[in-house]
């Protein structure tokens, strides 16, 4: 499909108002929890438009969080690919150490504003439970994570996090014991706690209002980045790449961009030991997947003929997940955004290159995007710029490399 | 009105001539194995079960608590596909022809090959209705339009937060009967207090002449009957389904035995009136 008029036919004003990013999205829940996230809406739309509620995000985002981080130009691994200049958007950088603690210090904000007493969130490798547990914290509502009992064994570090900033830990013990098992068992809670309860959902998936509020949290990250590029390059950069599990940062860099139709976007998936091995090797939902509906909404999904779910892997926590937000399924499908997958080996081969020639140990998860760039940054001329998101920072994940190096520590 | 649709309606109007409310009892299909559930089925007849809901298992059971989850696990760790969902519901429809079935379950098998594939082949299988617990009113045309045009009910669910407000959408395209969801919560965990199913129940019957019919959490004969006294229709699931679950392939004796302790249950509302 081509872009014609972008600017009179924005791209940048999905969803619809029923949460449809074209046949993507939409509100796929049990009724029980149907009035709930129609009060959400509604409730986000004020907050959209109070000044209190913006100074509150915008101050939390500077003095808590330490926003803007930098935009980082990467000369060492630029020369080292010998081709475009590499830039690095610095969200590792932040309090919590990933970008997830941006659009948990909007819910959070939202979830006080409805008088909501209980926070609840799922988490896969632990990054986003740790950032709820220290919004939770910062103001003092009890909050309960949950966390499929394999991922609770595998990330015992961010367990003990979450628990010193006072949230409960609840291991889920159903389906495959990982993430998509942990949101099962949030989303059964909720509907037992409507009347108390806000879910913090991390990523840009659930159903509406979720994949746009959390997105437009996120979309910090791409509105400094235009600001920054501005200012060091007085232009806009050729190239965006971020990596996508559910894919928030992935939309919170990409979103301002959108209507920029000379910014190719692209998004990578986690291959994982690879696409063509089938299912349960990999973690590509777009493709390797289908479109389909879990978790409140329609996207890609990983999924048998009968449409039973299939289980996700990834070397990276953060994207052991079998779908992906809807946004991403409908960029995908208008082709404005293109979306290319890493192995598990190559986004391991990313992650050291990075340690040592920038001094700078990435998240397993932008590893990928990392990886990515290795293919596409020799293909461009020097006279390109190409914007990496580094989501997140990879001191979590150095087991995780040591135990596939084979060292042990 | 097609032949399917009737089943629903003359079932409940059967009942409200005998005076008591319809017995509505739920197993998960494939559980423990697609073989082992033609037996179930037809204990759940014999037992006095008026309607039936054969559950379509899904890997994310979200709305579901431990007992149905665990189902799920078994007939999916069966090898259940939708085409032996699909065969079990054909002949129940040979073995039982005036029962109604309905196929319950989340939306992603339902759509997986487009919805009037599925639409047409549940009614050609016999079915008379769907239940799917997450398509609400909103995300309607999903599954809507196709189920109608086959002739089958789309049953909605209501819950204890439908206001008033809410109530319209909830009705707007449903038909057969109308499953109120006593709990704000999972299958098979708490009960609801008597008094809050009986407001409930006025408060859906006010806005709709659809037969209500109550379930979440209803376990004991007494409940079944307490409920049976305010309703149209009593929803039984997860004892069922642990009694499966306990006796697995020699389970449908165990099956009946219970029904028909319901089924007993509320028969006495015509004797004590």
């Amino acid at each position: 499909m081509t872009l014609s008029s972008p600017m009179t036919n924005s791209l940048r004003t999905q969803p619809d108002t029923d949460g449809h990013f074209g046949q993507f999205g939409g509100r796929y829940v049990a009724e029980t929890l149907m009035p709930l996230i129609l009060d959400l809406e509604k409730e986000y739309r004020r907050a959209k438009t109070d000044p209190a509620f913006e100074e509150e995000f915008q101050y939390l985002l500077r003095q808590y969080v330490g926003r803007p981080n930098p935009l980082y130009f990467a000369k060492r691994l630029t020369e080292d690919l010998g081709g475009a200049k590499i830039y690095l958007k610095r969200e590792e950088l932040n309090h919590t150490g990933a970008h997830k603690i941006n659009n948990c210090i909007g819910q959070i904000l939202l979830a006080k504003r409805m008088g909501k007493t209980r926070i609840i969130a799922e988490t896969g490798a632990g990054q986003h439970g740790v950032a709820t547990a220290t919004v939770a914290a910062l103001f003092n509502i009890p909050c309960t994570i949950f966390m499929g009992a394999l991922d609770v064994e595998r990330q015992a570090p961010n367990v003990f996090r979450m628990k010193l900033l006072g949230a409960e830990v609840r291991a889920v013990e159903s389906g495959t014991r990982t993430l998509k098992d942990a949101m099962n068992e949030a989303l059964r809670d909720w509907v037992a706690n409507v009347h108390d309860t806000f879910y913090i959902i991390g990523t840009v998936a659930g159903p509406h209002p979720y994949p746009e509020l959390v997105r437009d949290f996120q979309s910090v990250i791409g509105k400094e980045t235009r600001e920054q590029i501005m200012q060091a390059e007085g232009r806009l950069p050729d190239m965006l790449v971020a990596c996508v599990g559910g894919g928030s940062n992935a939309i919170g860099m990409f979103h301002p961009f959108l209507d920029d139709t000379d910014v190719e976007i692209v998004g990578v998936e986690a291959a994982g030991r690879g696409i063509e091995l089938g299912d349960g090797h990999h973690a590509a939902s777009i493709a390797g997947g289908a479109p389909g509906v879990l978790h409140g909404n329609k996207t890609f999904l990983l999924q048998d003929e009968d449409g039973q779910i299939t289980d996700a892997h990834s070397i990276s926590a953060g994207l052991d997940y079998p779908g992906i937000g809807p946004e991403h399924a409908w960029l995908h499908e208008i082709g404005r955004a293109r979306y290319v997958s890493v192995t598990d080996d190559e986004a391991l081969e990313a992650f050291q290159k990075l340690c040592r020639l920038e001094g700078i140990i990435p998240a397993l998860e932008s590893a990928h995007a990392l990886a990515a760039i290795e293919k596409l940054a020799p293909q461009m001329g020097k006279d390109k710029i190409i914007v990496v998101n580094l989501s997140g920072r990879g001191d979590k994940d150095i087991f995780t490399v040591a135990k596939a190096l084979g060292v042990e520590i | 009105m097609t032949v399917q649709s009737d089943r629903i309606s003359s079932t409940f109007a059967k009942c409200r001539a005998e005076g008591r409310a319809a017995l509505v009892c739920f197993v998960t299909g494939g559980d423990p194995t697609p073989q082992d559930t033609a037996a179930v089925l037809d204990a759940l007849v014999e037992g006095g079960a008026d309607l039936i809901e054969l559950g379509m298992p899904f890997t994310d059971p979200m709305a579901d608590g431990p007992a149905i989850q665990l189902a799920n696990l078994r007939s999916l760790g069966a090898g259940t596909k939708t085409a032996d969902i699909l065969a079990i519901a054909s002949t129940f429809r040979q073995r039982h022809p005036e029962t109604p079935l309905i196929l319950m379950g989340y939306a992603n098998p339902m759509i997986r090959r487009g919805a009037e594939w599925f639409a047409n082949a549940a009614a050609q299988a016999g079915v008379d209705g769907v239940i799917c617990v997450d398509i609400p009113n909103e995300e309607d045309a999903e599954l809507g339009p196709a189920l109608r045009a086959s002739g089958l009910h789309f049953i909605r669910l209501a819950t204890p937060t439908t206001d008033a407000a809410r109530l319209p959408a909830v009705l707007q395209g449903s038909s057969g009967f109308l499953y109120y969801v006593s709990v704000a919560g999972i299958t098979g965990k708490q009960q609801a207090a008597q008094t809050s199913i009986e407001q409930a129940v006025a408060h859906l019957k006010s806005g709709t002449d659809l037969p209500i019919a109550v379930g979440f959490g209803v376990r004991t004969p007494e409940q079944a009957a307490a409920i049976g006294r305010v309703a149209d229709g009593v929803v039984v699931g997860s004892a069922i389904v642990e009694i499966v679950g306990q006796h697995g392939a020699h389970a449908a004796p165990h099956v009946k035995e219970y029904v028909a302790s319901l089924r007993a249950a509320l028969e006495i509302r015509e004797t004590a009136r």
